[in-house]
């Protein structure tokens, strides 16, 4: 009797205590809306690369990744609402996908103690690891890429842009309006002049802006757009035929699906590259034979192989190579968020390391300090070929301008510390 | 059996004229309010604060604003989402220019703020009426979305022309900023919600609610009895603008902590806003209460029953919350068209006569 009730109560224990292990990641996605466009294809590939691990090396170090999904809308309040419900559940870090959304984390992560890596987009300025201990923006941010994209047309001008028309077509919101600093900081460099024209949430109205460009005929377009604007705008563009090679996109107005509904007027738009294109990568078996033939692809599985679907991919990856290195660093292989953080302030991705993970060539090789969560903030530069429907790269890495970028991470983040009393960190 | 009558005799006048007077009512308030005050806040956790509760509370405040403007005076308003940017953005400019000053007399002079404003754009309400009102207040709406969004003295010239709450506290409670606790955060909400909707209850019974309900049932025979329109299209302009404020500066500063205009405050939120007290009464507080927890609560609800319960994916999961809510404000509509207030007012008529209708 006595040894039944023993075996009944360790029975009971069995049961109460917690599951296996497991690595809480979140995707806060979105796959409705206005921005389902581009948000499917991220949303994808990051559902992929994790199920990839999952089933091919059974987790991380043995751990299995559990990923919880939650749709945001692209919206700050649907944002706040899936971070209070999926931070109960162990999520090591966020990534929203938003930059409206980031700056809603930002504090509340923070003070929360989890880690967030918004990948080339939120804050840009949260590079600065001395100011913001758990923002992380590597492998580049925005005003890198302003900076890359005017490098760009210094390159095409030999070196010379005085005097030359620069319009910027960005998203009225905090995400279109971040180049704007760097690039009345560049103008002021090289002597361009810039204007300005704001397009509202969602985008789908552009014809006013684009009448302006055709009046106004500047040189250059460059644009910040997301979501059903870069649709819009690159049809309204080779609508007045202005000369698509002229017209650069940030890395968020760059895929095939902004590019395809224009037909053959997008040939010859330009884009900038986070990560190369394209599906031409050893991964891609690895996915075949253990997700898409398995059918565990996510969402429809019609995005494989577009540049967002390498987006998402990337964004994996780098998330799962922290939580490697998380595990390593603590030498356990359940990890706290606050050692993921540890893990992402020690990343250090290698050319070697890509190749290993079936991406030889694929990203940058950066590495993360203390001081610098913005990695290496380069980029190349890619042209859309509407006749082939593939994105060709045109430009090896380009560095942004250091010397205008970081006085202006320096000053913002300062600002910011000043503000919320927050001690520097790194000394 | 329920509403029993029988035996609540009033002795005097303000016994016989207060806000409920059958004594099950009043007890049921005051045992809601209990709750409210007592028992939530120990309960409340960052999730119940952040997803439901907290923008719960601030809709019934905006709801209430609204009620007052379209619901008691007949204006019928798209501007709400731009009165709650100008609360907003007047909360924001005052939390940093002042920043020893209680975030509590703050959102009070936000409310202020948005009042005055809420009269300027009421002003045309003197010339025209219904729709066309309505399209005179959605020029307010994007001309002060635009606002804010143009002139960066309004969000301190930050470079991505968003605004976010410094930290504030309320003896010497953080209610504002990101060490915010979630009990502190609800019970603000909360003394905000209960002040409004008591002062916007004693408002519509008293002189002025009167001469709001005869502008809306008739302006011409309001002005021959005496009431004069100018005053009365007016003050509803700016006691419902005064809520509104105190909803969008609270919105920001508590409930989201940062805010992108255009976004945040644009035109769907004045038609939420509007869906609110039209789904749960117009004319009505409790109404304005019912409304916002129906568009708030029902989308979180069906979203974790959804995704969670049931592991739809969520795509699917949140196009079908738009085709379940949208099917439920059309039954609602179509079976009580006064709203959820009304559907109240008929069950606790049924309930008094239970078990014997006749």
């Amino acid at each position: 009797m006595r040894l039944r009730l023993a075996s009944l109560a360790l029975a009971g224990i069995m049961a109460a205590a917690p599951a296996m292990a497991e690595l809480v990641v979140t995707s806060l996605s979105y796959r409705t809306g206005a921005y389902a466009a581009n948000g499917i294809p991220v949303a994808d590939g990051f559902a992929d690369y994790l199920t990839l691990l999952n089933e091919r090396d059974g987790g991380i170090g043995g751990v299995p990744i559990k990923m919880i999904e939650c749709e945001t809308g692209y919206n700050t309040e649907k944002g706040v609402e899936c971070y209070e419900a999926t931070k109960g559940e162990g999520a090591l870090v966020y990534s929203p996908l938003s930059t409206g959304i980031t700056y809603q984390l930002i504090p509340k992560a923070s003070a929360d103690g989890i880690p967030v890596h918004s990948m080339g987009y939120g804050r840009t300025s949260a590079a600065n690891g001395k100011v913001f201990e758990w923002i992380f923006n590597y492998p580049a941010t925005y005003w890198d890429g302003a900076s890359i994209a005017i490098k760009h047309i210094l390159d095409l001008n030999g070196g010379d842009i005085k005097g030359k028309k620069i319009a910027l077509v960005y998203h009225n919101s905090a995400y279109g309006k971040e180049p704007i600093r760097t690039l009345e900081e560049l103008a002021k460099k090289h002597g361009y002049e810039l204007s300005l024209l704001p397009v509202d949430h969602p985008g789908q109205e552009q014809k006013s802006q684009w009448l302006q460009i055709r009046r106004e005929k500047p040189d250059y377009v460059l644009m910040w757009g997301w979501g059903v604007m870069n649709q819009v705008a690159i049809q309204e563009a080779a609508n007045i035929r202005f000369p698509m090679e002229n017209f650069i996109g940030v890395w968020w107005s760059g895929s095939e699906n902004d590019t395809l509904p224009a037909g053959a007027g997008a040939d010859g738009y330009k884009a900038l590259a986070l990560a190369n294109p394209g599906s031409d990568y050893p991964i891609y078996a690895d996915l075949k034979k253990y997700v898409y033939d398995a059918g565990k692809a996510a969402g429809a599985g019609d995005q494989i192989g577009y540049v967002l679907y390498n987006r998402g991919m990337y964004q994996a990856l780098l998330t799962t190579e922290a939580i490697r290195k998380a595990q390593e660093i603590h030498g356990t292989k359940d990890i706290t968020p606050a050692m993921m953080r540890d893990g992402m302030e020690a990343l250090n991705i290698t050319q070697d390391r890509m190749g290993e993970l079936g991406l030889p060539d694929f990203g940058p090789a950066f590495e993360v300090s203390c001081e610098n969560h913005g990695g290496s903030g380069v980029a190349k530069i890619q042209q859309w070929d509407a006749n082939a429907k593939t994105w060709n790269l045109i430009t090896d890495w380009i560095a942004a301008d250091r010397s205008v970028v970081d006085p202006l991470i320096e000053e913002d983040s300062m600002a910011y510390a000043k503000e919320n009393n927050i001690q520097l960190r790194c000394n | 059996m329920i509403y029993r009558e029988a035996g609540d005799f009033s002795t005097t006048y303000e016994a016989d004229s207060q806000t409920f007077p059958i004594k099950f009512d009043r007890y049921r308030y005051y045992l809601v309010l209990a709750i409210a005050f007592g028992v939530i806040p120990f309960l409340v956790n960052d999730y119940w604060a952040n997803a439901v509760l907290v923008p719960f509370l601030i809709y019934a405040i905006a709801a209430i604003g609204l009620n007052i403007l379209t619901g008691y005076c007949g204006q019928v308003s798209l501007g709400t989402g731009g009165f709650m940017a100008v609360g907003a953005y007047a909360a924001y400019k005052l939390m940093t220019a002042f920043p020893d000053v209680s975030i509590i007399i703050h959102v009070l002079l936000a409310g202020g703020i948005t009042a005055g404003v809420g009269v300027l754009f009421g002003l045309p309400s003197l010339r025209i009426k219904g729709f066309y009102l309505a399209v005179a207040t959605l020029a307010a709406q994007f001309f002060l979305v635009w606002l804010f969004n143009r002139v960066p003295w309004f969000y301190n010239h930050s470079a991505s022309g968003q605004i976010s709450a410094p930290e504030r506290t309320v003896i010497g409670i953080p209610v504002t900023g990101p060490n915010t606790e979630a009990w502190a955060q609800y019970l603000i909400c909360l003394v905000f919600v209960f002040a409004c909707a008591w002062l916007a209850r004693n408002l519509t019974r008293g002189k002025l609610g009167r001469t709001w309900m005869a502008i809306r049932d008739m302006d011409i025979a309001a002005e021959i009895i005496g009431v004069n329109p100018l005053a009365a299209k007016l003050s509803a302009f700016a006691v419902s603008s005064f809520f509104i404020g105190i909803a969008g500066a609270l919105f920001f500063a508590v409930y989201l902590g940062a805010v992108e205009v255009g976004e945040v405050f644009g035109i769907q939120k004045s038609f939420l806003v509007l869906f609110m007290i039209i789904i749960g009464g117009l004319g009505s507080i409790f109404g304005s209460f019912a409304g916002a927890a129906f568009l708030v609560l029902l989308p979180v609800l069906l979203k974790n029953i959804l995704v969670g319960s049931l592991g739809w994916s969520t795509d699917l999961a949140a196009h079908f919350e738009f085709v379940i809510v949208g099917a439920m404000i059309i039954a609602f509509l179509i079976m009580e068209p006064h709203g959820l207030a009304q559907l109240w007012r008929v069950a606790k008529e049924k309930l008094r006569l239970w078990p014997f209708p006749h």
